[in-house]
């Protein structure tokens, strides 16, 4: 597709995505229950809830008591999906997670909402930047950061079928919807646009940002090659791959501190496999703070004026 | 020979187990393992409904039991063998390279009876609530049972478990506390008192028992089944066991000191011989 051809058809949260995927998950399969630690409206769990009380469980503010919950659930057979902020889904509950589902391998789908600067006003206490790293580190885990509402239920979906422990990050705003039409599949790069002379590889919100700069460098005579990776574990390694030896100059793009991201992951397989340049769009090495979700990407290097310049000097370390 | 006398032959037998698996590796938990003999007896020998071949990890039709406290596999790990989960000569794999008999129990292995991960502390009542919840949905009248420390409820986590079960009415739930009053660091009431601990269970909505004899294997079967018939009204149900920690090897029994620490070659002889051999024979 050519960059110029990608359109939003509106905007909705991803957030948004995930309750309306949980519902329609629901409905497929009655073991697939829900929990919640006091957060069911901000994660859009209601739709669920409403269909089907008895499968929901409301735990209360105790998420490390949910993730064990959700572990035995498991283990006797059920289908859990946790809702709470992707700050208490994770750095809260790590321990946890990492001995009652990751290393147990239980079928658990750990969903977090509010994830990055996008969550706004509540602060830097609720916006947790590093949740990617400390869920890709843990073995055998999955981790998927769709990109708008429509990947958010798609990928809601398909976890639902996948049988292990998964990690489904998405946000809080209102946000460009562009993938109605578009496949989804577990561990499978997503190409937006094809292009020449860098590839942007971009999750989450910064998908949108990424098509726009894209947009803007090709008015300037630069084809950039656009690639959703909605999951950064288990890596594409083979698409990647393959963008790369064609374009040899990367930009990672993501909502995430630089450290222990999309960006790392896949400067670690570039540094084995095919080292080339490589610029970071994200978050480096702070904290957030309050404001309104476009005015915090703008100033934490998360805007379409940060994949932009990102761009540029990736290209000018190539030559 | 009866049930029980072969029950009570079965506790002399798990705690040799239980020292030599210790002694074998010079590391692991000796003391609350000793102290929970009887009840790892008692549950798998008289009380659990359950089918050791083939496992089934989700337990359906079948009791149901997490330990909490991990630390303590060895008894684990014994009663398991000699209930038919796998084979005892397997025990002498404890804690060493590339065994399914990990330091602490997990199921990544895939040792049969094993079906969390546990050892860092306070997460198993969570777990159990978790598979009472899917039995409830299933409607499958089984229990769930689960073993915790009196030290490990310092954790957070359990009282998050505490009231949520409670608050869910999950009433096919029998939660055993090891109360004996021990902690690596010492006596409980000086590292961190539990208080009043069966006011507390109480305040919290539970259905709450005390068996004063966690080391009479008779009373604790008794307890047991008492604990199910309490079951179905509302209330999870907890037994608070009064145990001693290292029971029935005069060295290691009372004190905090053999919590995890492995015997040397003359107090392992000792141990052997307070504890007398049994027609099972070791592994």
């Amino acid at each position: 597709m050519n960059i110029n051809d990608i359109k939003s058809t509106g905007t909705k949260a991803t957030r948004d995505g995930f309750g309306q995927g949980l519902l329609e998950a629901g409905r497929q399969n009655p073991n697939i229950v829900g929990l919640t630690a006091d957060l069911m409206e901000s994660l859009q769990m209601q739709h669920f809830h409403k269909e089907f009380p008895e499968r929901f469980f409301q735990v209360g503010i105790a998420e490390a008591n949910m993730i064990g919950i959700a572990a035995g659930l498991a283990t006797a057979g059920k289908i859990p999906f946790t809702g709470t902020f992707a700050n208490f889904s994770t750095g809260r509950v790590y321990d946890q997670i990492r001995q009652s589902v990751a290393y147990s391998h239980k079928n658990v789908k750990i969903c977090a909402s509010h994830a990055g600067v996008t969550l706004g006003e509540d602060g830097a206490t609720h916006q947790i930047l590093e949740d990617i790293g400390m869920m890709r580190m843990l073995p055998g885990m999955v981790v998927i950061n769709p990109c708008d509402y429509h990947q958010t239920k798609a990928a809601t979906l398909a976890i639902a079928e996948y049988h292990g422990p998964v990690y489904l990050r998405f946000g809080r705003p209102a946000w460009a919807m562009f993938t109605e039409n578009l496949p989804f599949e577990i561990g499978k790069a997503l190409l937006l646009a094809s292009g020449t002379d860098v590839t942007i590889f971009a999750t989450g919100h910064l998908v949108w940002t990424s098509i726009e700069a894209a947009q803007e460098l090709a008015a300037q005579g630069i084809s950039c090659e656009v690639i959703n990776i909605h999951t950064i574990k288990p890596l594409d390694e083979a698409a990647i791959l393959d963008s790369v030896s064609k374009t040899r100059a990367v930009v990672v793009a993501e909502e995430h501190q630089r450290n222990g991201g999309l960006g790392d992951a896949i400067a670690n397989l570039l540094v084995h496999k095919l080292p080339v340049p490589m610029e970071y769009v994200g978050v480096n090495d702070s904290f957030g703070e309050s404001g309104k979700p476009v005015e915090l990407l703008d100033k934490y290097g998360l805007g379409k004026k940060d994949v932009v310049w990102a761009v540029k000097d990736v290209l000018d370390r190539k030559k | 020979m009866s049930d029980f006398s072969k029950l009570k032959e079965l506790s002399i037998q798990v705690r040799r187990d239980i020292v030599r698996m210790v002694y074998n590796c010079q590391s692991g938990h000796p003391g609350g393992s000793l102290g929970c003999t009887e009840f790892f007896v008692a549950l798998y020998g008289n009380v659990l409904k359950h089918k050791p071949k083939p496992f089934k990890m989700d337990g359906k039709g079948q009791d149901m039991f997490f330990l909490s406290n991990g630390h303590i596999s060895p008894v684990w790990y014994s009663v398991l063998a000699h209930t038919g989960y796998f084979e005892p000569k397997e025990l002498a794999t404890f804690r060493k390279i590339n065994s399914r008999l990990q330091g602490h129990p997990a199921t990544h292995e895939g040792l049969p009876g094993i079906r969390i991960a546990s050892g860092s502390l306070g997460q198993g009542m969570s777990a159990a609530i978790g598979a009472a919840l899917a039995k409830r949905l299933d409607g499958d009248p089984r229990w769930v049972f689960v073993l915790t420390g009196d030290g490990e409820l310092d954790e957070g986590q359990c009282w998050e478990a505490i009231m949520c079960a409670a608050h869910h009415k999950v009433d096919n739930l029998i939660v055993t506390v090891d109360w004996n009053g021990q902690q690596i660091d010492g006596p409980t009431e000086q590292v961190m008192s539990l208080g009043n601990l069966p006011a507390k269970w109480k305040a919290f909505g539970w259905d709450v028992l005390i068996l004063e004899k966690g080391n009479d294997l008779d009373a604790v079967i008794a307890m047991l089944r008492k604990a199910k018939r309490r079951c179905g009204k509302g209330k999870p149900v907890v037994i608070l066991m009064k145990t001693e920690m290292g029971y029935g090897i005069d060295f290691m029994q009372g004190t905090h000191k053999w919590h995890g620490k492995a015997p040397n070659q003359e107090q392992y002889e000792s141990a052997m011989g307070q504890l007398g051999t049994t027609s099972i024979g070791d592994f």
